[in-house]
Formats: structure tokens, C-alpha cells, sequence
């Protein structure tokens, strides 16, 4: 069976928009979290966000740096965040001056959770202040998800499987673990996979506030918003960014001697069935999801080191997830560290379940686990698990699990492993 | 160079991301400054806004370079 490795990182989020400033940061115990600076949020519910840094900030984030002018101002910043992280992780993985063979055989399976949201609110605007005649040429295929693959493509010249994923807060997950089957499959020997986000807007924050998913008790605090397992949890903060990885077959990879992170090789699916957006109250997708995940890498729950949870930092999601944790895990919960990055970089919707991948990837290589920020007082159904309060923690990590559920009741878990 | 002239340059460095040397009355919006269809579509929306002329679909056809919208503004402004 063709084996499936990762060889290129790429990173755009609150925390920076490198992988190692990222790392750092996440390690430090920092926080991505402000008030929101995008907009006027001060009629908003929730006004807190973790967003991008601008230039001049020691994290901040330069979109001139591989994204071309003209496209900056054509396209939704969640589409420059993408193709920024794909060029990283290309640069990373010495891949950005590939052969036209080998560009036949790499592709693209990037996707986003919403989409363009603060493009489609102001063309709106427009259209319904000016009339249709002043709606951008660009309005379209600078607001779709799937156009990160496809501006990642025309920018590289990847002619192999050009994929999108949207399941919402899934997406990052889904898009690896999909790509990672094209490469198992055949179709490509290498895939560039992840997501992105960037709905930090007058309606993205609405509406989430509206469908009481957002922390709005901290709006003074913002840093102490995010805070899964917490008693005093109230929702999420919404995060921007983006997070890519380069995967590529294992023979691949090793005859041209690449640099090795890490192999996938567990992905689990399933669908909640139950409800729009809250979780089945027995956990039962999420369970299933790691079990498969689990079953197909040919792994027990002793294997595992590490779980990056989804833990969003909801009231009734972060213990959904750990109960059905416990329940696969049996004894062997009390081997592992399970921590919730989300507390540091806010949620980043589509683009999570890629950079959390990519911070379990991190985690094997300097084998220490990220924090769980302001865990202050976990909540009753915690006991018995280490879920890193605070500070990073020096382990061993061989093998680890990554966790991202959605609106909709969709569930996307990923097991990699260390690669000697 | 004529106020109309510099105010078209401004408008094409922006939007094209070009260097503003390369704008020249002779220049080719898609052959010299990589235009695309939709970029001149743009383009023509933003010299309507900063002139308040109308610039009709067919009139908009003719318009290859630089001078050719330095004209039709000229003309045709308020």
C-alpha cells in the first residue's frame, strides 16, 4: 500500500504567520486574542476576536510576500491567507520548482468552512446602495472556497486533483485526510491539503453570536475568552488564518530525500444525524469518527500520546467530545495529554483542523504538547485527564489524534505517526 | 502630462499592480500591463467613478491602451 507522509508545513494565524513563530508562541502560551480592530464592533454581542496581525506587527502577517497585488485586491482575505500558507509549505518542502511530470501528479485539496463572507456583505452593500451595474467583476471567484486550490494551482502549475472541501469547522481535516487517500489511491504522488478562514465581519460575528456560539462574557478580557473545559466557558472566539500541508507518498518523498514530519495513517468520518448545531449529546459521532480513525491506522488507544481536542470552548461541546474520548480511551485515557490549541488561536473554522494538524505534527518533532490556555477551574466531567493546563509540557509523543466536528454533525478525526 | 492622464495612471497602478513608468499612453492594457477581460471591466467601473462619465459595453470594447481611455474620458467628462 502506497504510504502517505508529510513533508511541508505552511502557517498564516493570530499567533503568526510562520510555522516557528506560531510554534513558539503556542508553546510560550500566548494568545492571539484583541478586541476587534477590523471593524466597529461596538454594537456587537461578541466583540472580541483572535485575528491576523497587520505588517508592522512583530507577528504580523505580509500578504505581499507571495500573493501578487492585483489578486490581494480581487479576492477575500481567507483566499491570500491560503495561498500564503501553500507557498510556505512548498518552500518548505523544496518543492516550488517541480517539473512539469511531477506537476502532473500534485494537486490541490484546500478548502474553507464559509467562504468569502466579508466580500459577499460589502458587494452586497453595494449592489443594494449602487445598483448591480457596480458589483465587482471579481464578486465571484474572489469569494468561492474552492478558488485557494484553484489560485494555488495557476500560481504552481499543479495540474493533479484540483479538490475543495466545506464541511464547515471539519474542513481542515477532511481536506487532508481526503488528500491523503488521492495519494494512497494513485491519483497524485503529491497533494497540497488544508484550509482557511477569515469571517472576522459584521455578519460572520452576528451570526454566530446570534446562534450563541461566541463568547460574549469576556468582551473586557479578550485573551481570557477562549478557555475549553473551563467551568466559566460561554462559547468560542472566532480565529482567522490558514493552515496547508505538503503530503506526498513515501517513496517519493524519500527518493528525492525530503525532509519527513510525519505519516498519515488513520482517518475517520461520520455524521452526527441529529442536530444543525449542537452535538449529539452522547458523543456518538465524535466517538465514532476516532474509532475509525483509530481502526484504519491499525492502532489502540494505548498508541496514542497526544490528542488535540476540538474543544471550541462551548458549554456543551468540550465535554461531548472528552466523554466520548473517555469512552474509546478506557484506561489508557490516563496515558495521554489532550489539550485544546484552540484556547491560544481562537477558532479557526475551516482552516482548524489544519493547522491543529499541523501543531500535532510539531509536537512529535520537539515532543512537547501546546497548553490549554485559562483552564482555571475545569469543569466536573474533566477528572482523571491531563489536559494541559497553562503551560507546554515536555513527553513523549509517537503517535497522536486530531479532532475536528461541525455544524451540520459532521466529523473528521486523523491519526499520524512518527516516521523513523 | 494632462490631470485626466494622471488621475488614469493612479487608477491602472492601483488596480494592476504595475510599475507606473509602464503606463504609458501606448500601452496595451492586456498585451504590456497583463490585464485580463475582467480586469478592463474593473477598470472601466473605476473611470466611470472617478470621472462620472459613462462608459457603454461597446464603447468599453475599444478601449485597448492607456491613451485610448485617456481619450474617451477626455471627451466625453463633464
Amino acid at each position: 500500500m502506497r504510504r502517505v507522509v508529510v513533508t511541508g508545513l505552511g502557517l498564516v494565524t493570530p499567533l503568526g504567520s510562520d510555522v516557528e513563530t506560531v510554534w513558539a508562541n503556542l508553546i510560550a502560551g500566548e494568545s492571539g486574542a484583541t478586541a476587534i480592530t477590523k471593524f466597529d464592533a461596538s454594537d456587537q454581542k461578541c466583540r472580541i476576536a483572535c485575528e491576523v496581525k497587520p505588517k508592522d506587527h512583530p507577528w504580523g502577517f505580509d500578504a505581499d510576500k507571495r500573493v501578487d497585488h492585483k489578486i490581494q485586491r480581487q479576492v477575500d482575505p481567507f483566499i491570500v491567507f491560503g495561498i500564503d500558507a501553500a507557498g510556505q509549505a512548498l518552500e518548505d518542502a523544496g518543492l516550488t520548482d517541480m517539473d512539469e511530470a511531477t506537476r502532473f501528479r500534485a494537486g490541490c485539496s484546500i478548502g474553507a468552512g464559509i467562504g468569502g463572507l466579508p466580500g459577499i456583505e460589502e458587494q452586497s452593500i453595494v449592489l443594494h446602495e449602487r445598483g448591480p451595474g457596480r458589483v465587482s467583476p471579481h464578486f465571484v471567484h474572489g469569494r468561492l472556497i474552492n478558488l485557494i486550490s484553484g489560485q494555488v494551482s495557476i500560481k504552481y502549475g499543479l495540474m493533479g486533483p484540483n479538490h475543495a472541501v466545506v464541511t464547515a469547522c471539519s474542513t481542515g481535516a477532511h481536506s487532508i485526510g481526503d488528500a491523503a487517500r488521492m495519494i494512497r489511491d494513485d491519483d497524485a504522488d503529491i497533494m497540497l491539503a488544508g484550509g482557511a478562514e477569515s469571517t472576522i465581519c459584521p455578519i460572520g460575528i452576528a451570526g454566530f453570536a446570534q446562534a450563541r456560539a461566541l463568547s460574549t462574557n469576556f468582551n473586557d478580557e479578550p485573551t481570557r475568552g477562549s478557555r475549553p473545559y473551563d467551568v466559566d466557558r460561554d462559547g468560542f472566539v472566532m480565529g482567522e488564518g490558514a493552515g496547508v500541508v505538503v503530503l506526498e507518498e513515501y517513496e517519493h518523498a524519500k527518493a528525492r530525500g525530503a525532509k519527513i514530519y510525519a505519516e498519515v495513517i488513520g482517518y475517520g468520518l461520520s455524521g452526527d444525524a441529529y442536530h444543525v448545531t449542537a452535538p449529539h449529546p452522547e458523543g456518538s459521532g465524535a466517538y465514532r469518527s476516532m474509532e475509525m480513525a483509530l481502526r484504519k491506522a491499525g492502532l489502540t488507544p494505548a498508541d496514542i500520546d497526544y490528542v488535540n481536542a476540538h474543544g471550541t470552548s462551548t458549554p456543551m461541546g468540550d465535554e461531548l467530545e472528552l466523554g466520548a474520548v473517555r469512552r474509546l480511551f478506557g484506561d489508557a485515557i490516563g496515558n495521554i495529554s489532550m489539550s485544546s490549541t484552540k484556547s491560544a488561536t481562537g477558532h479557526l473554522l475551516g482552516g482548524a483542523g489544519a493547522i491543529e494538524s499541523i501543531f500535532c505534527i510539531l509536537a512529535m518533532r520537539d515532543q512537547i504538547v501546546p497548553p490549554t490556555l485559562n483552564l482555571d477551574n475545569p469543569s466536573e466531567g474533566c477528572a482523571g485527564v491531563d489536559l494541559v493546563p497553562h503551560v507546554a509540557k515536555k513527553r513523549q509523543v509517537r503517535a497522536v489524534l486530531n479532532n475536528s466536528f461541525g455544524f451540520g454533525g459532521t466529523n473528521a478525526s486523523l491519526v499520524m505517526r512518527q516516521v523513523d | 502630462m494632462s490631470d485626466t492622464a494622471e488621475r488614469v495612471k493612479k487608477i491602472v497602478v492601483e488596480h494592476l499592480g504595475v510599475e507606473e513608468d509602464k503606463v504609458t499612453p501606448d500601452a496595451s492594457f492586456i498585451d504590456d500591463l497583463g490585464a485580463d477581460s475582467l480586469d478592463i471591466v474593473e477598470l472601466v467601473m473605476a473611470f466611470e467613478e472617478e470621472f462620472g462619465v459613462e462608459i457603454p459595453d461597446d464603447a468599453a470594447e475599444k478601449i485597448n491602451t492607456v491613451g485610448d481611455a485617456n481619450k474617451y474620458i477626455e471627451e466625453h467628462k463633464g
